[in-house]
């Protein structure tokens, strides 16, 4: 029973909402009525789009795989270095947190102090399943504007810390 | 559902055929891919669409707009970049809130701010980041980041 229960534990939530929401219409409780109208538009909203965005994502993974990109880290410098970077963030998923490992690994394989920091950037705000999230809820022109506004910024926090740091020896730990 | 939907139906559409085409055994594996990436976000999803329901209903419009609206100026900008930054709410889930709060008045200027510090700067994750690059570089980052948003809030806000 405990294991049952362990194992299901996220659909607790949702289900004790489905309750809520019989009991409201069974006792016609108007703000429960209310909140689940919402709930609709809102689920309408993640499955009219959220499952097809998953597909192109997931084609997109097996088509273009990460470790073809890997291979250049490292090896381009300049502007090209930079695409490498950011596109190599693109197809990354997760929390900012999840690539403080992937700096160091950058760092070990001799990217410079600009890079590193542009990867971080791009892996805050370009990543590709995120663009899509966004372009569904809030529009392909806030999409743009956000993204064109925000590349050019952190690119410069890149120059930036690596002007500063360069010479105060800069260093990424392993954990 | 969305006008937007449209283009995520069409577009998978077409490059499942195009993919099938290409190579059957890239395509199902891709396909298989893409629904475990879904079936993981699921039901947190569902869950946050619950909450913001409730959301949408305790709290009025009026003081979205009040204290998010266009009329928040700096003011809005500032208290929604701190927000971003001390809350740890995964991507994905802070875009159907994003998305209300617009609906419901907030400017563009503070959804962007909000967005781009949820994202860039983390104070909950700062001392992990600390241990990653040193106290320094990871304090800069964040501070940079931080102002980077309230730049970034406000040229969104000005272009759209």
């Amino acid at each position: 029973m405990r294991d049952f229960l362990g194992k299901h534990k996220q659909y607790f939530w949702p289900a004790g909402y489905l309750l809520l929401t019989l009991a409201s219409f069974a006792f016609g409780f108007a703000p429960g009525k209310e909140v689940f109208g919402n709930f609709t538009h809102f689920f309408i909203d993640m499955v009219s789009f959220i499952p097809f965005l998953f597909i192109i994502v997931g084609l997109f993974d097996v088509w273009f795989p990460k470790e073809k990109v890997e291979k250049h880290i490292g090896q381009e410098s300049g502007i090209k270095g930079i695409l490498v970077m950011i596109i190599l963030a693109m197809m990354q998923a997760g929390p900012l947190y999840g690539a403080f490992p992937v700096a160091y690994i950058l760092y070990k394989k001799g990217a410079s102090i600009k890079n590193i920091f542009i990867y971080l950037g791009a892996f805050a705000s370009l990543k590709i399943p995120m663009l899509g999230m966004e372009i569904g809820y809030l529009g392909i022109q806030f999409t743009l504007a956000r993204t064109l506004v925000s590349l050019p910024l952190f690119i410069a926090i890149g120059y930036f810390m690596e002007w500063y740091f360069k010479d105060r020896d800069f260093k990424v730990n392993k954990l | 559902m969305r006008n937007d939907a449209y283009f995520f139906i069409i577009v998978s559409v077409v490059l499942t055929l195009l993919s099938f085409f290409l190579d059957r055994k890239k395509t199902v594996m891709g396909l298989k891919k893409g629904w475990k990436m879904f079936q993981n976000i699921a039901i947190p999803f569902v869950n946050i669409l619950i909450l913001v329901s409730l959301a949408l209903y305790l709290v009025p419009p009026a003081l979205i707009v009040r204290y998010l609206g266009p009329e928040s100026g700096w003011g809005g900008q500032i208290a929604a970049g701190v927000i971003g930054s001390i809350t740890l709410i995964p991507g994905f889930i802070s875009y159907p809130i994003a998305s209300v709060l617009i609906r419901e008045g907030a400017s563009y200027a503070v959804v962007a701010t909000f967005m781009t510090t949820l994202m860039m700067v983390g104070v909950v994750t700062l001392p992990l980041e600390i241990k990653y690059f040193g106290r320094n570089v990871a304090v800069l980052r964040n501070v940079l980041n931080f102002i980077a948003a309230i730049v970034i809030g406000a040229c969104v806000g000005f272009m759209l």
